[in-house]
């Protein structure tokens, strides 16, 4: 699988460079964004907002105003956790053309509770206004820029960053859904980092006979509910929903709205947070401990299809450890 | 309090320990342990009124989140003592202290130095960014700017349950950035809680590089007096100085020290680092060999095996 160093550098300096109404703002996490070698290059784009994320949202949202299309880079957890009010008040109601750039979604980050962003898709698909977008490989994260500057109002960017793998070869579109593989017995949807869990348990899982219908999806708002509802009504023995964030408002969330509006009687399983905070550790430790790698996909399948298939840890793909300290992370969050 | 070492003992053994891990480590938050070895030592060595230390000098695993299913949750606070109403109590405002706060707890007997090695490791409860459940911690403060805010809440509290002993609060001059201080500053001000103080390592530095250049704050001494509050500047490395400050009458308002420090105190070959010293991962081999050789002469000690 190919790894991409830092996917959003490049694609952000390449796109914003010669827009005139673009500008990158920053929250004093900037080699941590991804944004210090643009802003090194373009200083006249680039506002430093230092630590203070109320103002800084009030404040992009008078560049708004100004006609401007604001970048703005965080972890994610700091673009709405403390600056709700302001972010409501001054972006999403007016529905500025803010760009929101939050990165380390979920347990991408050993920071613990005050850095993991476990419940922004909830909060930011619950506000008007606002559209709400995943990335889940390298491909998605070069093709962010475009896509989210193409929206008419505000949009939140879940991001990752570092050692990203590809796993797509096809820019990301707004509303699509990408199939992964095709099957019958089992439908199992995925977004960010879960992607690629779900596509290791799917390797694992084909000698056994157990066909699973794929999909992964990073439009989390708006939901474009006559695809989900084609994919719903043909799953056999059940729905799958993977995310890195909690059950509660997220793409679970989103599949089970449409079940119950749509009177499907099929059964879901939501794998996610449950209704819990996580605490610090590496992505490879904080996914089996709250259920979210490829085993745990597996025994939801075994449960869904009453099937025992023993496979353990070892049976699985060698996971991708990524290095706490690797070279493409700036600092040691 | 029981001194077994003095200030100065104890504020070498934290920059040692804290450079120590770094190197072992390829990387960690070494200024800090440069800014405020001082101070940390001062607190829990010198100035706090801790009682001994209610939790195991081998820190417990990570047990759970608090939940109503996690009733035996624990916070770290027991590490500064138990909660009685004659003790202090400090609130570590900027949790990527954590590590200097550790090796600190180490220095003083409240913690075993194999502690340390249980940083940033899976499962610990002694993690990288501090958590309410890690040693020495009383909340969750890696939000930056909350901490002067449960201070202010916890010091008036203990003042209508008219208990004698204080709180400090440990802060950080970039966190100043955030609105949150402010507003935390005009309360202790409007409600004269005077049984809170809280000592600011002013090292002038954040992620980005320099604070002037990345969001300057300006002259905060002024800032804060023009608030209401009591404030002094002394120089953060010296224990005369400090122990000065801390005197100072401030009767129906909050004390502030703001203690000017240098993010290489002690290890001056960190200069070479500027201005990216808030998280010192080293760029190469050469780099991490010529840090331990130069640092560990400045320290007085052996290079670091690693």
């Amino acid at each position: 699988m190919e790894i991409v160093n830092k996917p959003y550098a490049k694609a952000f300096e390449d796109f914003a460079k010669d827009k005139e109404e673009i500008l990158c703002i920053s929250a004093d996490l900037d080699s941590s964004c991804e944004i210090d070698g643009f802003r090194d290059r373009y200083p006249h784009k680039f506002i430093s907002m230092g630590m203070a994320e109320q103002n800084m949202m009030s404040f992009s949202g008078g560049l708004g105003l100004a006609g401007f299309r604001p970048f703005i880079h965080s972890f994610g957890v700091f673009t709405y956790r403390r600056p709700y009010d302001q972010l409501v008040a001054s972006i999403a109601y007016p529905r500025r053309k803010a760009r929101i750039m939050g990165f380390l979604p979920g347990i991408t980050t050993p920071g613990g509770m005050t850095h993991q962003a476990i419940e922004d898709i909830s909060v930011m698909r619950t506000l008007p206004n606002m559209t709400v977008i995943e990335t889940g490989d390298a491909t998605e994260v070069e093709s962010i820029c475009e896509v989210a500057d193409s929206i008419d109002g505000p949009v939140y960017c879940r991001m990752l960053r570092g050692s990203v793998p590809r796993l797509f070869k096809t820019p990301l579109q707004i509303g699509k859904l990408r199939t992964l593989s095709e099957g019958k017995d089992i439908l199992v949807f995925t977004s960010g980092i879960c992607t690629e869990e779900a596509i290791r348990a799917r390797s694992a899982l084909k000698k056994f006979g157990i066909s699973i219908k794929h999909i992964h999806v990073s439009t989390l708002k708006p939901i474009n509910e006559e695809l989900f509802l084609s994919l719903i009504s043909e799953a056999k023995s059940g729905i799958i929903s993977m995310e890195n964030h909690l059950v509660n408002g997220g793409l679970g969330s989103i599949v089970s709205d449409i079940i119950s509006k749509y009177g499907i009687g099929k059964k879901l399983i939501k794998l996610g947070l449950q209704d819990t905070y996580a605490h610090g550790g590496s992505k490879g430790y904080l996914s089996r401990y709250y259920n979210l790698d490829a085993l745990a996909l597996i025994k939801s399948i075994e449960n869904l299809t009453n099937t025992k298939t023993n496979i353990q840890e070892v049976d699985l793909n060698e996971a991708r450890i990524e290095d706490v300290h690797s070279l493409s992370k700036a600092e040691a969050l | 309090m029981k001194n077994k070492k003095t200030n100065h003992e104890v504020a070498k053994g934290i920059r040692k320990r804290v450079f120590e891990h770094c190197i072992k480590n390829n990387g960690g938050y070494l200024s800090q342990a440069c800014s405020a070895a001082e101070q940390l030592a001062w607190l829990y060595n010198d100035i706090l009124n801790l009682g001994d230390s209610t939790q195991p000098m081998i820190p417990e695993e990570f047990s759970g989140v608090p939940s109503k299913d996690n009733q035996n949750y624990i916070t770290g606070a027991g590490y500064n003592g138990p909660f009685e109403s004659n003790y202090d109590r400090l609130i570590i405002a900027p949790a990527h202290y954590a590590l200097v706060a550790y090796a600190t707890l180490i220095e003083v007997g409240r913690m075993a130095p194999e502690a340390l090695d249980m940083f940033n490791k899976d499962g610990s409860s002694v993690e990288m960014i501090g958590a309410e459940h890690s040693p020495g911690m009383e909340v969750h403060n890696g939000t930056l700017g909350v901490g002067l805010s449960t201070g202010a809440g916890l010091a008036m509290g203990r003042k209508i349950k008219k208990e004698t002993g204080e709180v400090c609060v440990f802060m950080s001059d970039g966190e100043l950035q955030e609105g949150q201080v402010w507003e935390a500053l005009q309360t202790c001000v409007h409600h004269k809680i005077d049984n809170l103080w809280a000592i600011v390592d002013v090292n002038e530095q954040q992620v980005n590089g320099a604070m002037k250049d990345v969001m300057d704050i300006g002259d905060i001494a002024n800032k804060i007096e023009s608030f209401g509050a009591i404030v002094t500047e002394i120089d953060g490395h010296n224990f005369d100085e400090l122990k000065k400050a801390k005197k100072i009458n401030h009767k129906d308002k909050p004390l502030i020290i703001l203690a000017k420090t240098s993010p290489y105190q002690g290890m001056e070959y960190l200069k070479t680092r500027f201005p990216k010293l808030h998280y010192v991962r080293f760029k190469s081999e050469e780099e991490r060999i010529n840090m331990n050789n130069e640092i560990s002469t400045e320290l007085g000690i052996s290079p670091i095996e690693y």
